[in-house]
């Protein structure tokens, strides 16, 4: 049999099993089954197999259910949860994505998919870039002759600073990005660093740290990249990464490096959904410049419940922010990878109660201009 | 309504996947084998994993439509839960003596035989998916599990008609049967 006939008989056969024929052309079908028993064993076997993507997909669900009432309960503390507080909480909610088994790889990566191809049915067409003006920075637009030695300058000095025999570094784009783990696991948008080589981060001291991309997500727009640089110290983050959806009106804060300088910004969270109705983004009212894109979006307890990303050129103020419980689902994407399997974050901030410069002060260390060549 | 009906009920909806009736379940038990499995060699996360596999053998058992009430839910979780960690222990090889904090507990042995060979045809398929990479498990899924229309598929998919949509599926599901299959055959079948 060729290709488009096998095609047809599958597509006859799942008709038949889900009983979608009208009676003739069962009748039909069903004299074929008879006489061909090449036929006959395709049906049996499809059945079969059909029924197992079936038991299997309820299977799915019914351990998602499970993950997702356990969360909940804990969260409510409506389950003792007396040896799971603070940081020992956050490690065990993390942990529920890690078995002992080789069974739980499998399922972490199957909860993945179903969660990945979700994302994909609900998410609208990527926003054309046209109506959509994404918030990096070009470094080259402004960059003239006597900046441009004052750079290679720059980056030779610190070529001899750091002992690094890496090529003459030239910023070409720039953003923001902040750290989700203590080792240098960090946040940025993946239009900072699609298209670059080399990736470096400062912080507001200025140390300067070599990072490299692990993931990249250009539909959603979210680059989770990793610092690689001896001299980069293990952190530990002040700040948690919220799960769930935040409310309208809610009060926000972005830090971020649209100049060399960090700079400040508030606002507030003006839409559940992001463009066109993109339920895995919000729309947040907030100064963003270029270069602000990547940045976190924090509440008032410190909690990040947001990535800046966008701005929609034809309507003044409308900004665009992915929300924070997408970076749960990359991570989880990530963890298949075994390198990265036990990459820890957490949605608890120590920062309640502090007021705004105080809050600032404890969260800025943590967020870094992102440069990329 | 009495206990009895009431433990009828729930064990329907789990059937059906229920949130309501799952949390309710998860609520009025988790507790007793979270302190059963801390009390015996264990963490906070293996309680966790131990009783969702627990509630995984009890949702088999509810959706078989075989399970006849001659205990309550609890203790038939209490018994599941303790019997996979006493197996867990003995393969780590921290098993040392029985169990303690044993209250009563009935036999489930075949069923947790039963759910064993269940779980590992599921990781095969699992295994199967991960293995076909992406576009076909999106594809698939949203087919097979999402039920969509292969017209809403070529769509969200951006392919140009359905008919395209259609082959790519098929080679999709010519590869996943292969895949599986393969597992099938080389996999622990030994019968």
């Amino acid at each position: 049999m060729n290709e488009p006939n096998d095609i047809m008989m599958l597509e006859a056969i799942e008709r038949y099993i889900r009983g979608e024929m009208n009676p003739d052309e069962r009748l039909h079908f069903e004299n074929l089954r008879k006489t061909n028993s090449e036929i006959d064993q395709l049906v049996v076997e499809h059945t079969l197999f059909l029924q197992q993507m079936n038991r299997f997909s309820e299977w799915d669900k019914f351990k998602t259910t499970l993950h997702n009432v356990h969360t909940d309960l804990t969260e409510q503390g409506k389950i003792n949860s007396d040896k799971l507080k603070g940081k020992a909480k956050v490690i065990y909610l993390w942990n529920k994505y890690k078995r002992v088994t080789a069974i739980a790889a499998s399922i972490a990566g199957i909860t993945a998919i179903t969660i990945s191809a979700l994302v994909w049915s609900v998410s609208p067409k990527q926003p054309s870039t046209a109506e959509v003006e994404k918030l990096k920075r070009e470094f080259t637009r402004q960059v003239s002759k006597t900046h441009k030695i004052e750079q290679d300058l720059q980056t030779l000095k610190e070529n001899v600073n750091n002992k690094t025999e890496a090529p003459a570094f030239e910023a070409k784009v720039g953003g923001t990005g902040f750290l989700i783990d203590a080792k240098g696991l960090m946040i940025t948008n993946a239009h900072i660093v699609k298209n670059s080589k080399n990736i470096k981060v400062s912080n507001i001291k200025g140390e300067q740290f070599n990072a490299y991309v692990v993931r990249l997500d250009v539909n959603r727009d979210v680059a989770i990249i990793k610092i690689d640089d001896s001299r980069f110290k293990p952190l530990t983050l002040p700040y948690g990464i919220r799960k769930t959806n935040s409310d309208i009106a809610e009060p926000i804060f972005t830090l971020g490096f649209p100049r060399d300088e960090i700079v400040y910004g508030e606002g507030y969270l003006s839409a559940k959904t992001g463009y066109m109705g993109d339920t895995l983004s919000c729309q947040i009212t907030i100064p963003a410049n270029p270069g602000n894109s990547g940045g976190p979006i924090f509440n008032h307890n410190g909690e990040v419940i947001g990535i800046l990303s966008a701005k929609e050129t034809q309507a003044e103020g409308a900004v665009f922010a992915i929300q924070s419980k997408y970076i749960y689902k990359a991570l989880e994407e990530l963890k298949e990878n075994s390198l990265y399997k036990n990459v820890k974050v957490s949605s608890k901030s120590n920062l309640e109660g502090l007021d705004k410069v105080q809050l600032v002060k404890k969260i800025q260390d943590y967020v870094f201009m992102v440069k990329g060549d | 309504m009495n206990p009895e009906n009431n433990e009828k009920a729930l064990l329907q909806g789990l059937a059906r996947n229920d949130r309501r009736s799952v949390e309710s379940i998860y609520k009025d038990n988790y507790s007793m084998v979270q302190s059963l499995i801390i009390n015996n060699n264990g963490s906070a996360d293996d309680a966790k994993d131990i009783f969702q596999e627990a509630m995984i053998v009890l949702y088999e058992k509810a959706r078989s439509g075989v399970f006849e009430l001659n205990c309550q839910i609890k203790t038939y979780l209490y018994s599941v839960s303790r019997r996979l960690w006493l197996k867990k222990l003995q393969q780590s090889g921290r098993y040392s003596g029985e169990v303690t904090n044993a209250e009563g507990f009935v036999q489930v042995e075949d069923d947790i035989e039963e759910h064993e060979k269940r779980d590992l045809e599921f990781e095969m398929m699992a295994k199967a998916i991960i293995r076909l990479g992406e576009p076909c498990k999106s594809l698939l899924h949203a087919f097979y599990m999402e039920k969509k229309n292969m017209q809403e598929i070529a769509t969200s998919f951006g392919y140009t008609n359905a008919e395209n949509a259609k082959t790519q599926k098929y080679k999709c599901l010519v590869r996943l049967k292969k895949l599986f299959f393969s597992h099938y055959k080389n996999g622990t079948r030994d019968e």
